[in-house]
């Protein structure tokens, strides 16, 4: 096992630098640069009004120290020996990005993880409830709702959520992560403070995954239930309890574990949008706002990171899988 | 007549129906049945006569939201089963009533290890403790014959074989001495090696226990093997039922004689099989759905006719037989094909390995030998049996004589063309000179597309017939031609039963006009008296257009029907290559010889030998 995942994360090394060079160029292509954003851009310049300020001088030094107008090779491996020193800056501000993408990035994974656990602890009993009674009243109202959740759009139901609690005077909060008067609080309110803080925006995430995930689950137990071993089970004379959660629970996994190596980088891509909404202030939030600005080394960082998560998702499927199914063998996944 | 008095289960006019969109479809109609102490009741009848639905029945294991036990009472033990409540009944399944079933391969659960599936009905019953279950497991599987039970207890299913499987779900099925077990073609999806080893220890130990068993298959030969008294099933209802020896010698009913007549046997000369059409017809009421059997004269005309007409077996030339080592110097020379003829397919050391790799790198440390250097010819109209058990590389060895996969090594020529070393592109307009109909009539044709669709699908590709109309016409007589009416042309495949599909894809085989078909266990799924009417047709279609064939079976009867040569194959090798007959009456190789007397036989002598052996243990 341990050779397995070494190996796997030795080939993630290539797969890597790949998805980085794409990333690089897709950024690179779009038009304009921080040096632009700075200083007024290629109109601005045209028009001598730079000259006039002596800030042309100022936006060529600028340009310089950053490379900016270096064949894009020479820019590329720039950034790659900046990535193995750790110096990740922001162009305008000139910092460091790491004190304002570690917290965001702790807020992320923190609400991405939550949500995750709900999704599959809640999805997979309603999944076997639907589909120990196929077709029974119960199961056509779960797939009804479920059907309506999963087509309605993430932003337009947060926006609509945000604005029915303000209008109705619940008390949850609809904004940020923390009331403003959190510092004072002592540990328990301001544990359920920021719990509070957390409904919305967790269950803007949850519903429509939850809602896909357990559609899978029916569909994955209905097509164990059927399967001779099912009945073999119930000859020896087992209770319908136990034939389901003994004998068909496990084997109706596999779908549903294929489908969290999809999951984790639709959650991440998906929360962006969210947080916006909710002003979390998460990577997402850091992503757009880096977008906007150009700033490089923001938007390649948080890139390689979903892209890792991404790969880790699939390995950590692929690991799961085996310890599932023991017809799949690390030896014979290739 | 079988003694009520101490029989085990009594039906009594059970009627089983399963609802349809049109109501009930009645799968079981009256069936009145005893299986009596310590009795093997071997019960008969083809796909869909209602024999599993009347074990399921029995198990109370039909699903509840589509299937019924309209009327009718089983008596087990003085409980009628019908009205039991399903908490009893459960705990009935497993203890007093077992059963085992035909795939041994999906009948276990493949995420828990075999051993603890077997001690879960020990401990569901308690029958044993968590502390002693585990030695109770490994006398159950030493009783069955799992070699080395103590360690094979922690393999999961997919580690063993299938006959292997097949002990297990029996010992689960023993686990806790049931009055009644329930085999379901226990050995329908096993090799006939495995068969005979099966078939053995079922009845061994059904008389150590003095259990009752009702055995259910759809071979006859099967129920010779192993059944004390038989019952024979036809659409639902039971049509003849008595001891083994006077349905085998004294058959009364005309789909019991069909059935015994149908089935290929090793000795039969014959040059075509009967069919049950041959016995009786079937006349159905369209408005009720009713049927009437009417009893027909056994020896049809088109018997006599087909063993005058139909031609002999045709050998590979003199010289060639003779260079395999068999003395054909009694056989005329008008059974060989003539000297200096070359051969339509020459196959020379065909080898197929597949890699196996391991390690960090994923190096290639050794090879599967699934084909491991085989030569053969076969000649024009001739047919070549290809014999052997699951995993001998029969089925690879007809995939890549059709290009369909790569090979490692090795030539073979088709027709003077250097087949072997065509690129994709060059072979692509010769293909249809060679066509394969394959195993599972199911699975073989496309559930969205029309019988025209399939028929002229490739007719198109190779350009023959002039316009769309004209191929549509050459469809609807190819469908004549293998027995199936022009007005199927716009159906699609789920309308038509196993034997109809499997005519249509020999129909579909046949559309592109070639010369050789490789039939890669082309009746295996089907039932007997549908395979004798498949192999029937498929001598008349190579005598009326020349055909040659690769016959691909892994039963020897069937493949000595219609095979001229046949090639043995074992573990990847031809272990023996000659005349079908020769090959039979005087096998030289070890393999040879097992595989022809696993196959269970039909004859009085072994019937009366079989009964007489089984009293005596039964006495002692």
């Amino acid at each position: 096992m341990a050779t397995y995942i070494f190996r796997r994360l030795l080939l993630m090394i290539p797969t890597l630098f790949g998805i980085l060079v794409l990333s690089f160029i897709v950024i690179k292509s779009t038009p304009g640069d921080p040096a632009s954003g700075r200083f007024g851009g290629a109109a601005a310049a045209q028009g001598g009004m730079n000259a006039e300020r002596g800030t042309e001088d100022a936006e060529k030094a600028f340009r310089k120290n950053f490379k900016l107008d270096e064949p894009l090779y020479v820019q590329f491996f720039w950034f790659v020996g900046r990535i193995f020193r750790g110096e990740m800056i922001y162009y305008t501000k000139q910092g460091s990005i790491w004190p304002d993408l570690i917290p965001a990035m702790k807020i992320t994974l923190m609400i991405n993880s939550i949500v995750f656990l709900l999704v599959y602890l809640l999805a997979i009993p309603m999944g076997i409830f639907s589909a120990t009674a196929p077709h029974s009243t119960g199961d056509r109202i779960m797939t009804l709702t479920l059907f309506v959740l999963y087509s309605l759009p993430s932003f337009w139901v947060a926006e609509m959520l945000r604005l029915g609690v303000l209008e109705s005077n619940l008390g949850l909060p609809v904004s940020g992560l923390q009331s403003p008067n959190a510092d004072r609080l002592s540990l328990l309110p301001w544990l359920w403070d920021y719990t509070l803080h957390l409904v919305l925006p967790i269950l803007c995430m949850t519903y429509a995954s939850l809602a896909y995930i357990s559609r899978q689950m029916r569909a994955g137990m209905l097509e164990v239930v059927r399967q001779d071993y099912i009945r073999t089970a119930k000859a020896k004379g087992c209770s319908p309890a136990r034939v389901i959660w003994v004998h068909a629970l496990r084997n109706s996994l596999f779908p549903i574990i294929t489908l969290f190596a999809s999951l984790l980088p639709a959650l991440i891509g998906g929360s962006v949008i969210i947080e916006y909404i909710f002003n979390i202030p998460g990577m997402g939030k850091l992503t757009i706002d880096s977008v906007f600005s150009r700033e490089y080394d923001m938007i390649l960082v948080t890139m390689m990171l979903s892209a890792v998560l991404t790969l880790l998702g699939i390995l950590i499927s692929d690991i799961m899988y085996v310890l599932v199914d023991p017809r799949v063998s690390f030896e014979s996944k290739n | 007549m079988i003694e009520t008095t101490s029989a085990v289960l009594k039906i009594d006019h059970l009627v089983t129906q399963f609802r349809t969109e049109n109501g009930y479809f009645t799968a079981v109609n009256g069936l009145t049945l005893n299986i009596g102490k310590g009795r093997i009741l071997g019960l008969v009848g083809e796909s869909g006569s209602g024999k599993s639905v009347t074990s399921l029945s029995i198990m109370r294991l039909l699903p509840e939201s589509s299937a019924r036990i309209a009327e009718g009472t089983m008596t087990f033990l003085g409980k009628d089963l019908v009205r039991l409540p399903s908490r009893q009944m459960q705990e009935l399944r497993g203890h007093d009533i077992s059963m085992i079933f035909q795939e041994p391969g999906t009948s276990l659960n493949p995420v828990y290890k075999v051993g603890s599936q077997v001690a879960e009905v020990l401990l569901l019953h308690q029958q044993a403790t968590s502390g002693n279950v585990m030695q109770r497991v490994i006398e159950l599987f030493h009783e069955v014959g799992i070699p080395h039970p103590a360690e094979r207890i922690h393999s999961y299913p997919h580690e063993m074989s299938g006959g292997q499987k097949q002990r297990v779900m029996i010992a689960m099925a023993l686990a806790c001495n049931p009055q009644l077990l329930i085999a379901d073609e226990p050995t329908t999806a096993l090799d006939v090696t495995i068969q005979a080893q099966i078939l053995g220890l079922i009845r061994k130990l059904q008389q150590t226990r003095q259990m009752s068993v009702l055995f259910i298959t759809h071979d006859l030969g099967v129920i010779a093997e192993i059944a004390d008294d038989v019952a024979v099933m036809y659409r639902g209802k039971l049509v003849e039922q008595g001891p083994i020896e006077e349905i085998f010698t004294n058959p009364q009913h005309p789909y019991t004689r069909g059935l015994l007549a149908c089935r290929p046997t090793l000795e039969s000369q014959k040059k075509r099989l009967n069919t049950v059409a041959d016995f009786m017809d079937v006349v159905e009421n369209q408005a009720t759905g009713e049927y009437t059997i009417v009893p027909k004269h056994a020896h049809s005309e088109r018997m006599v006719l087909a063993e005058k007409n139909a031609r002999d077996r045709l050998f590979s030339p003199r010289s060639e037989v003779i260079s395999l080592g068999y003395d054909v110097s009694a056989i005329p020379e008008n059974r060989f094909i003539p000297e200096g003829t070359k051969p339509l397919l020459s196959v020379r050391d065909l080898q197929v390995y597949y890699p196996v790799r391991t390690g960090f790198l994923r190096r290639v440390t050794g090879h599967i030998k699934a084909v491991d250097g085989i030569s053969f010819n076969v000649y024009r109209g001739q047919t070549l049996g290809l014999v052997g058990e699951s995993g001998c590389g029969k089925t690879t060895t007809g995939r890549a004589l059709m290009r369909l996969i790569s090979f490692t090594g090795g030539e073979f020529d088709f027709n003077g063309i250097p087949w072997s070393q065509l690129s994709e592109r060059n072979l692509r307009p010769h293909r249809r000179k060679l066509q394969i109909v394959f195993q599972d009539p199911y699975a073989s044709l496309n559930p969205r597309m029309t019988v025209e669709a399939h028929l002229t699908e490739a007719m198109a590709v190779h350009q023959l017939g002039a316009s769309k109309n004209d191929r549509r016409d050459m469809a609807a007589q190819l469908l004549v031609e293998v027995g199936l009416k022009e007005e199927h042309l716009p159906r699609y495949p789920h309308e038509f039963s196993g034997g109809q599909r499997q005519r249509i894809c020999i129909a579909r085989a046949l559309a592109v006009e070639p010369e050789f078909i490789i039939c890669d266990e082309s009746v295996s799924a089907l039932d007997v008296s549908v395979q004798a009417q498949v192999l029937n047709l498929l001598k008349d279609l190579q005598e009326k257009r020349g055909l040659t064939y690769i016959f691909i079976s892994h039963d020897l009867s069937v493949v000595k029907f219609m095979s001229d040569m046949i090639a043995v194959m074992n573990q990847g090798r031809l272990v023996e290559y000659g005349p079908s007959e020769l090959i039979y009456a005087d096998p030289r190789d070890e393999y040879t010889r097992r595989l022809i007397s696993a196959i269970p036989q039909v004859s009085e002598e072994k019937l009366r030998q079989r009964i007489a052996a089984g009293n005596k243990e039964t006495a002692l």
